[in-house]
């Protein structure tokens, strides 16, 4: 008996893609499962473990309630669940202009802006930045002109503080706090962050203020590892060059001395501080 | 300026393998000799690897092991928690299911789920890493169709899909991914089937460290364009992608066969130097595209890049800021998706890069195949607007190019624009649009950019829209299956038109395509074209808000 063509065809695609599927599908990643078995590779390929977690993955160095443990040297904030969870890895996604927040959430620049002054506060150095207030929000403005987007201001409106606000007068305008819950965006003003006078290179480092793509980024900038050395030293009683010595030795520099940037996997410097 | 030395230094690896490489493609696809194993392979599925088939039989062909393919995949998702391995996990929802299914049959890998929390290591392994080899082979296999199209002289029988599919992934995809995951495997990603560890982090917390056969996998997601991780992440994770030199060659994996498709091109229609011209043209955009990508995302402009100093936020430090970028403009370049950092918080015009690349149809150089067959029909559109300058019957490669070859090559540039354009519309008309994580300019990018990556079957995303509901599943799943099937049948067709053709002798009046007029006038074609077309949607989304 002949099939019809349409039928013998898609017989063919069955046969051909259960085929695939014992190659590619169980005979080739088993292959690969079973050189992970050998010496060698079998470090990496389960996952580059220690007794306490894995070197590759980071993890958070703060109590039960969440606070910095003063004696360990702190990784990046993570947005892997509620930080460096690896059953929910992945980032914040909040754009570059991510600028007020709303009941919902914290915008992007006020979780910059509160992160600085945390890390500030912690390694006792100046935590401003630009676009932020002095208390760690976004330093963000709606400004209502008379006719729109132009003539002159009739209120203005700090978006992120219901307390008194970073400015007093705007344009000779006298600032309000915000109403919580009220979208002034909404209502028509202009949102105009301000860059206000903290330095252009802040004290606090890039990586200590934002997420990482993963939320289990292991590393953190030698910059901020540094920032970090004076807490670790005084919590520790040990002597502040000894542990700078020890950042530099685990500092790992640029792969074959041009790709990536340094970083400091602080698991690894954590567990040497310890002496394990 | 360390960062400008990773696109160099990938441009030079990849100038010094296009021809060894493009050659072994060349042979895979043209040998007469069948190995032992594909003659067994054959005879299993019960097909005569001597016949040919007409474009129609292959389209044919093509259809119908892409919808065994989805159908199978469903089944596998839906009774995931009935099989080995599903380490718990439930069956997938019904529209997760189906957007997952046609994802992977399509090339995009598109993911509306979350890898760790959604998909056993057995889904991973028999579902999805199966659909990240042959969806590519099947890219490749219509490219080739293609080019024996412009090679024949007047045949009518242009190949056997079985055949084609079967060494493509044989010979080429499975030993270049063993070899692969083993040097990845050196550098720390992950290749077990457990289900995972708990561990007590050093100061007491609960950590759940996740295993699974990630690397057999992960070479497979660079090497086939196809761009979907093993874990939400994606190569932002460490146990995808631990190092900055995993991470060189991951990008190098991603622009490996799509740049070296040309090399076979040339060789076809038996003039090198066609295939040249073609990788001229890719070189020149996608070498743009990545200065653009990477300058825009290092000089970091923005309100919060300005307040944290840098575009750190989304990005890993291994990598750093200028590594991420590039990936970013590679991934997108072609037809892979796959990120190390998250697009989402780029910089306003760093962010736009990506989806422009998507927007130029993924031809600089493209997914594996369907960047090639992409650009052939841009030289094509090419060839027939200076024909109309000069008013000549337009030839390419001595086939005339006549009223059905550029019907055919228009249809195909409009499909892509049509999924995308409608399809964001319809998000917004219904308003299945509000669940963008950002608002304003951001939000409108997000849902561009989700039908863009969807309609050119990327699968990269401006992560903070929420997609896994049953409209979005629904929408973006038609979105794939018509940016995919729509353009392969009508390539399909355009080689089976260009078959029949006698090839004519070059005249004085014959357009020469191998010389840098053609070249620049094919890349000047395709950013004309697509900045008529696309120009309106990012006006409203990346440029507002970069340019306030």
């Amino acid at each position: 008996m002949r099939l019809p063509a349409w039928l013998a065809q898609h017989l063919a695609a069955l046969r051909a893609l259960l085929v695939l599927t014992v190659l590619l599908g169980l005979a080739y990643p088993l292959l690969l499962v079973g050189a992970g078995r050998i010496p060698g590779l079998s470090g990496p390929a389960s996952g580059s473990m220690t007794p306490v977690g894995s070197t590759l993955i980071g993890q958070s160095f703060t109590d039960a309630g969440g606070n910095p443990v003063p004696k360990y040297f702190q990784s990046r904030p993570s947005a892997a669940g509620d930080g460096y969870d690896p059953t929910a890895t992945g980032a914040s996604n909040l754009g570059p202009e991510d600028v007020v927040d709303t009941p919902a959430r914290q915008s992007l620049l006020t979780r910059v802006c509160g992160r600085s002054v945390a890390v500030g506060k912690l390694e006792g150095v100046d935590g401003r930045r630009p676009y932020c207030t002095g208390d760690g929000v976004g330093a963000v403005l709606a400004v209502f002109h008379r006719d729109g987007f132009t003539g002159p201001v009739t209120r203005v409106v700090s978006v992120n503080q219901t307390g008194t606000p970073f400015l007093a007068r705007y344009q000779g305008v006298t600032v309000e706090p915000a109403k919580e819950g009220e979208d002034y965006r909404a209502l028509g003003g202009v949102i105009t962050p301000i860059r206000g006078d903290a330095p252009d290179r802040p004290v606090v480092p890039a990586d200590a203020v934002t997420a990482s793509g993963s939320g289990l980024d292991p590393h953190i900038s030698p910059a901020y590892a540094a920032l970090q050395a004076p807490r670790v030293a005084r919590e520790r009683g040990i002597d502040v060059s000894r542990v700078r010595e020890m950042i530099t030795a685990y500092t790992e520099g640029r792969a074959v001395g041009f790709l990536g940037e340094p970083g400091v996997d602080v698991l690894d410097l954590n567990l040497a501080l310890d002496g394990r | 300026m360390a960062g400008w030395l990773f696109p160099l230094t990938l441009a030079a690896a990849l100038v010094a393998v296009y021809r060894p490489f493009g050659d072994h493609l060349y042979r895979v696809v043209t040998g007469a000799r069948h190995h032992r194993i594909e003659r067994g392979v054959y005879r299993l599925v019960g097909v005569d690897a001597s016949t040919g088939q007409t474009w129609g039989v292959y389209a044919r062909s093509v259809l119908a092991f892409s919808a065994v393919s989805v159908l199978f995949l469903y089944a596998f998702l839906r009774l995931q928690d009935r099989l080995w391995l599903s380490l718990g996990l439930p069956a997938v929802a019904d529209h997760i299911a189906w957007n997952t299914a046609v994802s992977f049959v399509t090339n995009t890998n598109w993911q509306a789920y979350s890898g760790e929390s959604t998909m056993g290591h057995l889904v991973q392994m028999a579902g999805l890493t199966v659909q990240n080899f042959v969806s590519a082979s099947v890219g490749i296999a219509v490219a080739v169709v293609l080019m024996r199209g412009f090679a024949a002289r007047g045949e009518k029988l242009l190949g056997n899909f079985w055949v084609d599919l079967t060494r493509i992934t044989l010979r080429v995809l499975l030993p270049l991914s063993v070899l692969f995951a083993l040097v990845f495997m050196v550098g720390g990603v992950v290749q077990n089937l457990s289900g995972g560890v708990d561990v007590t982090t050093l100061t007491g917390g609960a950590q759940h460290i996740t295993g699974g056969p990630v690397a057999s996998q992960e070479v497979i997601k660079e090497l086939g364009t196809n761009g979907g991780g093993f874990y939400n992440a994606n190569s932002a994770h460490p146990f995808e992608n631990p190092t900055a030199w995993t991470n060189w060659l991951q990008v190098f994996l991603i622009l490996l066969i799509p740049f070296s498709l040309p090399r076979v091109f040339g060789r076809m229609v038996g003039q090198n130097r066609q295939g040249y011209a073609i990788v001229a043209v890719m070189a020149i955009l996608a070498l743009g595209s990545i200065a653009l990508t990477v300058g825009f995302e290092t000089h970091g402009a923005g309100t919060v890049p300005q307040a944290v100093g840098a575009a750190m936020e989304g990005k890993e430090t291994r990598f750093g800021v200028a590594n991420s970028a590039a990936f970013a403009a590679a991934t997108t370049l072609t037809s892979t998706g796959a990120v190390n950092s998250f697009h989402d918080s780029y910089t306003a015009l760093g962010g736009m890069m990506p989806l422009v690349n998507m927007m130029l149809g993924e031809v600089a150089p493209g997914g594996v195949g369907s960047g090639l067959y992409g650009m052939l029909i841009l030289a094509v559109i090419t060839v027939f607007v200076a024909g109309l300058m000069v008013g000549r019957t337009p030839e390419y490669l001595g086939k005339r190019i006549q009223a059905r070859e550029i019907k055919l090559a228009s249809l195909y540039f409009l499909v892509t624009p049509l999924v995308v354009l409608v399809g964001t519309a319809a998000a917004f008309a219904t308003g299945n649009a509000a669940t963008a994580l950002n608002a304003g300019p951001h939000g409108l990018s997000e849902v561009l950019y989700a039908f863009t990556s969807a309609g050119n079957n990327n699968g990269s995303a401006f992560a903070g829209i929420t997609v896994n509901t049953r409209w979005w599943d629904t929408a973006l799943g038609l979105a794939m299956l018509f940016g995919r099937f729509l353009p392969m049948i009508l390539v399909l067709a355009l080689a089976g038109s260009l078959a029949r053709q006698r090839p004519a002798p070059a005249s004085d009046g014959t357009l020469p395509t191998h010389q840098p007029l053609f070249v620049g006038m094919v890349a000047g074609v395709t950013v004309v074209l697509v900045a008529l077309t696309f120009l309106p949607a990012l006006a409203l989304g990346p440029l507002a808000e970069g340019l306030r």
